[in-house]
């Protein structure tokens, strides 16, 4: 049984103006045959206009055991958000 | 889908205390509780871990294989309209086999070893593509029983609690839903045909009927992975309740064409509003399961053949990725292939 081919997670534009999302993976010897197998397996319904593969050894992630110290930070940080601001009702456009 | 090609640990295999390792259980079953769904790269049960494997690499397989049946009639198909339907609901099936290999290599099994599990004969399947497609009603059988009953299997699968597989399968009920209607069109063609047209339906449906119930596995008392898959929420009804629904809608769909489903023993019970059905020869189920069904030996064969006639032009494509640099090296950034001068450059 020979080894797999490298794997290339695929990221797809669905239209001009919305941004690439990622949806899945293939394996692949190349990127130009990523882009042909993502074309094949993701985009059989005109899911798609533009493919980005890279290799999934290239993606650096976050550790999930590192979430707490990552996004934690900003929880108590609610005045960020517009709603924490109260403005009487009278007030209009703002 | 992330996958064992991410360069960081898996946190499982760093040494634990015993201590460690309750608490992490303890909030595994909490964010299960919680409904939270579980990414890849999250610590899980090694026996969540191994059920899912199992699970999804077998489902993965059964659609590989289920190409096989269908495939049969592709050049035979009744008119270009029907082939080319035919053709988009067999590339569909390899397509939904693709997306159930990567979501269940983001578990650490690599699908060369998922590929040769299944070539070697290890690895299990649905059972019902080892039945023969005799006849061209056989197409339109499988397409309204066969995936109308994976498509009952498979909703409740969208909100499993394994990340990669629920997204896996919103994409594949998206796209079943046509095969399941085709299907039925050919039956209904078929119904409203002359009398061997009709007899031709009711003869795939005499045929598919049993083994389309049975692709629900063993009844909730014999069934040994039910219970915990449930608690995990990878499974959100048991196999009797799924297979009690797709009895219910599809009793009426024979009703509808004119046929007759072949069970004597099937009756609408008032009292509990469902359709009950004669008893399920298990024993053939079983037998099936073991190798033993028509078409067992000719699935496997026609897989290794299909491994072996391509093997050329995969050790072409490594050849000729090696001397590109696409091997090993590799481009260093990410390919945005956008338009097809940028595609050009990448391979320079």
């Amino acid at each position: 049984m020979s080894d797999d081919w490298p794997l290339f997670e695929v990221f797809i534009r669905a239209r001009s103006g919305l941004e690439h999302k990622h949806v899945g993976s293939v394996h692949a010897a190349d990127a130009r045959m990523a882009i042909e197998h993502a074309r094949d397996v993701y985009t059989r319904r005109q899911e798609g206009v533009s493919i980005w593969v890279v290799r999934s050894s290239e993606i650096t992630a976050s550790d999930p055991e590192e979430a707490e110290a990552l996004f934690e930070p900003a929880r108590d940080k609610v005045y960020r958000h517009p709603t924490f601001y109260a403005i009487p009702d009278e007030v209009k456009n703002l | 889908m992330y996958t064992q090609a991410l360069d960081s640990p898996i946190p499982d295999a760093r040494p634990g205390s015993p201590a460690g390792q309750a608490a992490l259980e303890r909030r595994f079953e909490e964010r299960i509780e919680r409904d939270e769904k579980i990414e890849p790269k999250d610590w899980m049960p090694e026996t969540y871990r191994q059920t899912l494997i199992r699970q999804i690499s077998q489902h993965a397989h059964s659609e590989i294989v289920g190409m096989l049946p269908e495939g049969n009639w592709i050049t035979r198909a009744p008119s270009l309209r029907r082939k080319a339907v035919l053709i988009a609901k067999v590339q569909d099936e390899g397509g939904h086999g693709m997306y159930l290999y990567s979501a269940a290599e983001t578990l650490g099994l690599a699908r060369a070893q998922m590929l040769e599990q299944l070539l070697d004969g290890r690895a299990k399947y649905s059972s019902i593509f080892n039945y023969p497609t005799l006849t061209w009603a056989d197409v339109g059988a499988v397409g309204w029983l066969v995936d109308g009953a994976a498509i009952m299997n498979q909703i409740p699968i969208c909100r499993c609690s394994y990340g990669p597989y629920a997204r896996a399968m919103v994409r594949i009920c998206k796209e079943e839903s046509f095969h399941q209607r085709q299907g039925f069109e050919i039956m209904l063609a078929l119904a409203r045909g002359n009398p061997e047209q009709r007899a031709m339906a009711q003869d795939a449906l005499d045929r598919w009927w049993w083994p389309s119930l049975m692709m629900f596995g063993p009844s909730d008392a014999s069934s040994t992975h039910t219970a915990q898959s449930m608690r995990w929420r990878i499974k959100r009804f048991t196999n009797d309740e799924l297979r009690q629904k797709f009895v219910d809608i599809t009793v009426p769909q024979a009703e509808f064409l004119g046929l007759k489903i072949p069970d004597p023993a099937l009756r609408w019970d008032e009292a509990t509003q469902h359709y009950l059905t004669g008893p399920i020869d298990w024993s053939e189920f079983e037998a099936v399961l073991q190798g033993h069904g028509p078409c067992n030996q000719e699935r496997l064969q026609a897989r290794r053949a299909a491994h072996e006639e391509g093997r050329w032009v995969r050790e072409a494509a490594a050849a000729y990725a090696a001397k590109h640099g696409g091997l090993g090296a590799g481009p260093r950034s990410a390919s945005c292939i956008t338009n097809p001068r940028a595609q050009g450059s990448v391979h320079e």
